[in-house]
């Protein structure tokens, strides 16, 4: 498990075209763990999908990553995370798919969404949700926000950790 | 009436929904503390149960949001709210219709039978 101030794990991962991303990189990168099936990720998604607009002309990478185990959750497969992105849920952010769960695990990820911001030198930031409740689109990904906002400005987040929430990763048996 | 909420553990909705089911029910006039709540353990209870995820509201029988077509599982369900935002539990509003029709049911059936 990494802890706030660490250097977070590398990696490289393929996106539904193929195209392989990490987290390295000019700028500050959230790390987002997230699912096709969760409604808590739907619930959220559009949220994340604003910051990851909002953000890129400042530097910001938002990278979502798919973990699940797809042979017991097809919601979850490839072929569906491709149409998602076929239909524009992901334009701003690519979709990336840990089909080995290394990563999620690297991150010791809980939940679908499961947050990590990492700053220009790849340490972890914040770690958590988006914001205080799935359920207010009024939040805005707050916690999120606020956290790129101090790391671009080279301050400490603030809460630098919050609880995630959501759907469990589904872990192959 | 029978009001029953079925969960699985493995996803964190069912407290939620539990709660605005029992406010639902007191709303209406009913005993919040009516509900039968079952957990959902394995996937063949999940089959035996036709249990498409956590948590599935049923009053009667009827599903508060019928599924359509979604298989079933052990997994979080997603419902759509009446703005067409996706939630991990179902609109407030879709449960209270559901324990309004399920309450006048009976109250048409004994008024038919009357007339």
């Amino acid at each position: 498990m990494i802890a706030i101030g660490e250097r977070a794990p590398s990696f490289s991962l393929p996106d539904t075209s193929g195209a392989v991303h990490g987290p390295a990189g000019p700028g500050p990168t959230v790390v987002c763990f997230t699912c096709n099936h969760c409604p808590y990720a739907l619930a959220w998604h559009e949220r994340i999908v604003a910051v990851a607009g909002d953000y890129a002309p400042r530097g910001v990478r938002v990278l979502a990553i798919n973990p699940n185990d797809a042979e017991r959750y097809p919601l979850d497969s490839l072929e569906a995370m491709r149409a998602r992105v076929s239909r524009g849920e992901f334009d701003g952010m690519p979709y990336l798919r840990d089909e080995s769960q290394e990563i999620a695990r690297a991150y010791d990820a809980k939940t679908t969404p499961d947050l990590f911001v990492l700053d220009a030198d790849g340490v972890l930031r914040y770690r958590g949700a988006p914001d205080r409740d799935h359920d207010d689109p009024a939040q805005n990904a707050a916690w999120l926000r606020g956290a790129l906002d101090a790391v671009l400005a080279g301050a400490a987040p603030d809460p630098a950790e919050t609880a995630p929430v959501g759907c469990s990763i589904k872990w192959r048996p | 009436m029978r009001v029953e909420l079925l969960f699985w553990a493995g996803c964190p909705s069912y407290p939620a929904a539990l709660g605005d089911l029992r406010a639902a029910l007191a709303e209406a006039g009913l005993d919040p503390e009516c509900v039968s709540v079952r957990e959902v353990r394995t996937e063949e209870e999940a089959r035996a149960e036709g249990f498409v995820g956590s948590p599935t509201i049923r009053i009667d029988g009827r599903d508060v949001q019928p599924a359509a077509g979604e298989p079933l599982g052990l997994t979080c369900r997603v419902y759509r709210r009446r703005d067409g935002r996706y939630s991990p539990t179902p609109d407030p509003a879709d449960v209270r219709d559901a324990l309004r029709a399920a309450t006048e049911a009976p109250r048409a059936r004994h008024e038919g039978s009357l007339a």
